[in-house]
């Protein structure tokens, strides 16, 4: 029963990240003819809205070190996740290991 | 909800570094004593940091048309308590700062302060309410995880709408906007991470039995073999 659950609690999440690329369709073309952007980051739309309300607001302090390209930021959040899920990987084998241990004896 | 490297005037980052500050210096010292007098958690304690370490890096699609992530420290929070959860947050936030440009150093207090602070004592209050109440376990693990996500975001909207009230709708009006991006966005997102910390909280109930036994968190449910 268990291991059902989580079956379909990872296809809830699956069916909670495909529908939004199939829902959302994407922006007409703004004025210039340019191709409005579609699953921008939430960050960078806050960081519109606060020049809209605030126009002559400006930063006052630059990130220290910015990944060079998109593809470097993408590796980095790519090790990111790797590390983690790797950690957790490791544990859930050593603990299902020593789970079939006690069984055992 | 990363608030953007130099984004927020220096008195509320300020305010927010000094706010968060408290919470990390317990947290470290919780986590001090976790290590030195349960070792036998330290396993444990770092899959909490590596699940906040892969959630916040997941940014997903969401039905408003934009890009967000969760947290992942609503498991933590219900495994090793809320201030547990401030500094692991705080090493996760530094990260993404230091390496990414996501984030900052000046927000870093700020933005500890709505992932790492409020996100883990909500679903810490979530998850006691729920089973005070007989929720079955993984309904309280969802809604504890779900709502600490939620409410993560909307306390960035709250941060930002403070820092830049509407010059005509004054708080109120700006925070409705900044929510409308983070809180909207985040709705299914969060739903997403309930489900997952609903997936490693009943892998971890099933494989790992001796040493959620002796955590009270799991005191009113029944631990399985």
């Amino acid at each position: 029963m268990n291991r059902y659950q989580n079956l379909w609690l990872i296809l809830g999440v699956v069916a909670l990240l495909v529908l939004p690329l199939v829902l959302v369709e994407k922006p007409a073309l703004g004025p210039d003819q340019k191709e409005a952007g579609i699953f921008a980051g939430a960050d960078d739309q806050a960081k519109e809205v606060v020049t809209q309300i605030q126009p002559d607001y400006a930063p006052w302090f630059q990130p220290v070190l910015e990944p060079p390209s998109g593809e470097i930021a993408s590796l980095l959040f790519a090790l990111q996740a790797a590390l983690g899920a790797g950690f957790i990987g490791y544990y859930l084998g050593t603990a299902v290991t020593a789970a079939r241990v006690r069984q055992k004896s | 909800m990363h608030i953007m490297e130099g984004f927020l005037p220096v008195s509320h980052a300020v305010g927010w570094s000094l706010a968060s500050l408290p919470f990390v210096g317990y947290g470290l010292h919780v986590i001090k004593k976790i290590m030195q007098e349960k070792p036998q958690q330290r396993m444990l304690l770092g899959v909490a940091t590596a699940f906040t370490f892969v959630l916040s890096a997941l940014k997903m699609p969401s039905v408003t048309g934009s890009c967000s992530h969760p947290t992942g420290t609503g498991l933590g929070a219900i495994l090793f308590g809320p201030v547990a959860m401030a500094p692991i947050g705080l090493v996760v936030l530094l990260f993404q700062a230091l390496l990414l440009a996501h984030g900052g150093l000046t927000t870093l207090g700020a933005n500890v302060f709505s992932m790492g602070i409020v996100g883990p004592f909500a679903a810490y209050g979530i998850f006691r309410l729920a089973s005070t109440l007989r929720l079955p376990f993984g309904l309280s693990v969802f809604l504890a995880a779900a709502l600490a996500d939620l409410l993560t975001y909307v306390t960035t909207s709250m941060q930002l709408a403070w820092a830049f009230p509407d010059p005509t709708g004054g708080f109120t009006a700006s925070f409705l906007k900044f929510a409308g991006i983070f809180a909207i966005t985040q709705i299914p997102l969060a739903i997403s991470e309930g489900l997952l910390t609903v997936v490693v909280a009943n892998t971890l109930k099933r494989f790992n039995y001796p040493e959620l036994q002796e955590m009270k968190v799991f005191a009113g449910y029944e631990v399985r073999v």
